[in-house]
């Protein structure tokens, strides 16, 4: 079991493409820790120079107590599964398993021992002596789990692990890895380019873009309190509303409306100041009477989530999300003002996107 | 069914009778006559014997031949696998400084030399290396011919085996050797075999390379050898011309069989090129 | 980047897996099922660890023997062109330069004109019309046949395409045979030696039963790449069979042509199997370029003369493969 301490850590490809750009990060032992970004936002290839399969340009890599930065792949005590689970064709359940034993030496009754005991951990009893093509996606991925189990590393490193499943497979092997990794206690780093996939499994996680981390935090700070209005469209299945405004006096102008400024950021932001509101739809209240300091809009577009609505309200040229409640839609066409819940409201600066109180820095491009 | 659609599919039956029977035709010859009591050159119904296969031996040359273009094909078969194999994997998994480039040329050469263009250089090569009448000679010019092509089947075939496999044994701690025995190999064996049959059936075909490298009627491979099958009067020697070509032909025809039940033959259309 | 001059990835593998360019590979567009393509990073790592000097050690094998038997070859042709060298007598000893002699007599020599002349009937009428649309009419009229006819009729067209040349020479001499030959008997018209009445038409139409495969196997492929939807919508909108074929399967199918023109052009030039059947008689009559480089050449000992001969038909196969390797690139 051991600790990840990325320092400075940069991957340059040939052309100056930064794929990983100055990054410092530590995992700590234990940890189910999700790098997650979208598509080209460097979070494979971290993943890759993590496991030796790139070469880092600079910077270091540790892990435990060991800079394992130079060091071949074989020899930094991880296991990787990969997206395609890159199971061998030509061998069986049994010996996929127990092939990395046999790289690694093991005497051949010891291979099957842990090799079998690995397999009974993820219930693969009775596919032993199967080929990989004659096994469904979802027990694919056992098989490749149940590899890296048994080799019995310090670190796991887990490409997309569940992209290949359908979707409701998705769910269960969700849980499935989540609780794996609870019991076995092993550090371990999942790459994902689904915000929903990063919150529901992961112990913390790092939203990346271009190369660089954008925030770390727990799936609550990334989903409550993102940092910039990369991370807030990012994160959460309803985009938030990221609404552009002007500050005026101790209230805001949005879309010519006259709307409540929240106390707690009123000492960070100037008078004519250009910001963006950014509130989840989840934390916006909808109401048919007029409301004071509250958003008037129309509304335009009802959406049926399942156990709620999503009510697109328009105002001027802005649309506003508002989710409510199952059976409290308000009709089509009808007025409406939206107020969000207290503490909720998010100020971001318009020219860099950062949250109002954070320090001013260039803009990450 | 509407007379229209009467018509079109009597049309239709009508065609696909009539190219039957356009490549049906010129084959039925290939099937009756070895059996065939009196063999002619017409297509008849044969007076069931076997008497025509003692011809093959009795002609001194007819077995000998056979075995011969068997040394020919698994020959430059082992020398093209290997060959394209090593060159295939290096140029897809490793960026080699002007690969592209040589993918180019290759791919132009075996395009444009051709057996019949370059028929004159190669003779006088081989003239001047005292490899006239060598069958490792006729090996060499085959694989050289071949491997062109070969490679670039291969390194199609290599390029779609997901890097996936090697980089996971590779985590592993497997050394190069170990990845590419364990993990390479058994992973492209179906390319393997598919350039194996593709090299033995263009090989057991081929007529003009031997035919112009090969004199001696001991070393020449039964393509070559077929032509002499004349009496003395003149006249082609029906009883073993049939029987012969029979056998001639049955490895191809396995071969087929073999590759269309195990891939479907749409995929290796390219069999023969 | 993924090319090849082999039928086999060309008749069945059109566009193969575009590689991602992007840094992340595959992320974004893993959600279906297995990626083919690679696991990450654009461009090719070196995961098994060659190194670029084993690595070249790997491809050097394969490229001495090729650089041997095909390369030098292709260059030696220039030289000996411009030679008087003959296998046998003085020149063979101490071959003289020539200069320009063997090209000047090859323009002007008549032999070689109707050789040239021949060999583009030849592949005019074989390969570019008859193998064309043999291969499209049977690839488009069996495509919806199932079961055994369409079993049978590929079966038969195969076979006639990987059959050994001699073979399938020794039996179209014996059913053109003048006294004895099937055909004659089936059309009633004995003793018409067709060998030696019409031997050009002949070998055109022995040459469109060898190799009609391959255009068959590449236009099925084509065929079957045309999106069903469209098909079915033509079908919704009432089109003729002749109006789909025209308006939506033509569009899909028109790089194909033109590639499976190229490819079997190029074979059926380079094509020596006729000399099996007629060795480029009566009379020169079916002497086409192939046959008549052997029957100058190596036949008569003209070296020199028949490299200059050889060049020019390498240089005219040199124009059709760069044809055909811009139009794959096109189509990447």
């Amino acid at each position: 079991m051991a600790q990840i301490d990325l320092v400075n850590l940069s991957k340059v490809y040939p052309g100056d493409v930064r794929a990983v750009d100055d990054l410092t990060l530590t995992i700590p032992d234990g940890e189910f820790f999700a790098l997650l970004g979208p598509s080209g936002c460097g979070k494979t290839t971290l993943l890759r120079t993590i496991a030796g399969l790139e070469e880092a340009t600079s910077g270091s890599v540790r892990i435990g107590d060991r800079d394992v930065t130079r060091l071949p792949p074989g020899k930094r005590e991880l296991a990787m599964v990969f997206q395609d689970y890159a199971l061998f064709p030509h061998m069986t359940v049994v010996d996929n398993i127990s092939y990395p034993l046999k790289i690694k030496g093991l005497a051949k009754e010891d291979r099957l021992d842990r090799a079998v005991k690995a397999g009974d951990e993820l219930s693969l009893d009775g596919l032993m002596e199967r080929r990989p093509s004659e096994l469904s996606g979802g027990q694919q991925q056992r098989v490749a789990l149940a590899r890296a189990i048994a080799t019995h590393p310090q670190v796991f490193l887990f490409d997309e692990p569940l992209s290949n499943l359908d979707a409701r497979l998705r769910l269960e092997a969700r849980t499935f890895l989540k609780r794996l990794q609870r019991d076995l206690g092993v550090t371990t780093v999942f790459v994902t380019h689904d915000q929903a996939e990063a919150l529901a499994m992961a112990d913390r996680m790092a939203v990346m873009q271009s190369g660089r981390i954008r925030q770390v935090g727990t799936a609550r700070e990334v989903f409550q309190h993102p940092v910039n209005t990369f991370v807030a469209n990012f994160i959460g299945s309803t985009p938030m509303n990221l609404l552009d405004a002007s500050v005026r006096g101790d209230a805001l102008d949005v879309a010519g409306q006259r709307v409540d400024l929240p106390e707690d950021v009123r000492r960070h932001v100037t008078d004519g100041q250009e910001v963006v509101v950014g509130v989840r739809p989840e934390y916006l209240t909808v109401s048919s009477s007029a409301v004071d300091g509250g958003l008037q809009g129309v509304v335009a577009i009802v959406e049926n989530l399942g156990t709620a609505a999503l009510v697109t309200l328009e105002a001027d040229d802005l649309s506003v999300a508002v989710t409510v409640p199952d059976g409290e839609e308000p009709p089509i066409g009808a007025d409406a003002w939206v107020t969000p819940v207290p503490g909720r409201v998010l100020i971001y600066r318009r020219e860099d996107g950062e949250l109002v109180d954070a320090p001013v820095a260039a803009a990450v491009g | 069914m509407s007379p229209r659609e009467m018509v079109g599919r009597i049309g239709f039956y009508t065609l696909v009778a009539l190219a039957t029977a356009f490549f049906a035709l010129p084959m039925l010859w290939l099937v009756s006559t070895p059996f065939d009591a009196q063999p002619g050159l017409a297509l008849a119904i044969p007076d069931p014997t076997l008497g025509n296969f003692s011809e093959l031996l009795d002609n001194r040359y007819a077995l000998g031949s056979l075995l011969n273009s068997i040394l020919l094909a698994v020959g430059t078969a082992l020398l093209v696998v290997a060959f394209a194999a090593t060159a295939a994997y290096s140029l897809s998994r490793v960026r080699i400084p002007g690969r592209d480039v040589l993918l180019y040329l290759l791919l132009l050469l075996s395009s444009i030399v051709t057996g019949t263009a370059a028929m004159v250089p190669i003779f006088l090569l081989m003239f001047e290396l005292g490899l006239i009448d060598s069958r490792v000679g006729v090996v060499l010019v085959l694989s050289g011919g071949l491997l062109p092509a070969a490679i670039f089947i291969l390194k199609d075939f290599m390029d779609s085996v997901p890097k996936s496999y090697e980089e996971s044994a590779r985590v592993f701690g497997a050394s190069s050797f170990q990845i590419l025995k364990d993990v390479v190999v058994p992973v492209i064996r179906p390319g393997l075999s598919t350039i194996s049959v593709w090299t033995i059936v263009n090989v057991w075909g081929n007529f003009l390379v031997p035919f112009i490298l090969l004199r001696d009627a001991d070393k020449q491979p039964a393509a070559v050898l077929m032509r002499t099958f004349y009496t003395e009067g003149g006249s082609p020697n029906l009883e073993l011309i049939s029987t012969f070509s029979l056998l001639f032909s049955v490895p191809v025809i396995v071969m087929y069989l073999f590759v269309n039940r195990k891939y479907g033959f749409r995929f290796y259309g390219g069999i023969k090129s | 980047m993924a090319q090849t001059t082999s039928p086999a990835t060309e008749a069945t593998a059109p566009g193969e897996g575009v590689g991602a360019d992007g840094i992340d590979g595959p992320d974004g567009t893993g959600k279906g099922g297995r990626t083919p393509s690679d696991s990450a990073s654009g461009g090719e790592t070196d995961v098994v660890g060659l190194g670029k000097w084993r690595a070249s050690a790997f491809v050097a094998p394969a490229l001495i023997l090729v650089s041997i038997f095909l390369v030098f070859p292709a260059l030696w042709t220039i030289y000996i062109g411009i030679t008087n060298y003959r296998l046998t007598g003085i020149a063979a000893r101490a071959p003289e330069f020539v200069g320009f002699d063997n090209y000047v007599r090859a323009v002007g020599d008549a032999d070689f004109l109707n050789s040239l002349y021949l060999t583009l009937i030849f592949v005019l009428f074989s390969a570019v019309i008859g193998q064309n649309v043999l291969g499209f009419g049977l690839a488009w009229r069996l495509q919806n046949v199932q079961g055994w006819v369409r079993g049978l009729v590929q079966s038969l067209v195969l076979l006639a395409w990987i059959l050994p040349s001699s073979i399938v020479a020794f039996l179209w001499i014996a059913l053109l045979d003048r006294d004895s030959g099937t055909l004659n008997a089936l059309l009633g018209t004995p003793g018409l030696a067709w060998l030696i009445e019409y031997p050009m038409v002949s070998i055109i139409v022995f040459n469109i039963w060898r190799g009609t495969a391959f255009s068959m196997l590449l236009y099925s492929a084509a065929l079957a790449s045309v999106p069903p939807s469209q098909l079915e919508t033509a079908t919704l909108v009432g089109a003729s069979r002749w109006q789909t074929l025209r308006d939506i399967v033509f569009p899909h199918v028109r790089g194909h042509v033109l590639t499976n023109t190229l490819l079997i052009s190029l074979w059926t030039f380079n094509d020596f199997t006729p000399f099996l059947i007629t060795a480029g008689g009566p009379n020169d009559r079916t002497e086409i370029l192939p046959v008549y480089i052997y029957n100058t050449a190596i036949s008569g000992g003209q070296m020199g003369y028949g490299a200059a001969v050889s060049l020019i038909m390498l240089l005219i196969n040199l124009i059709i493969a760069l044809f055909y390797i811009r139009l794959l690139r096109e189509r990447k």
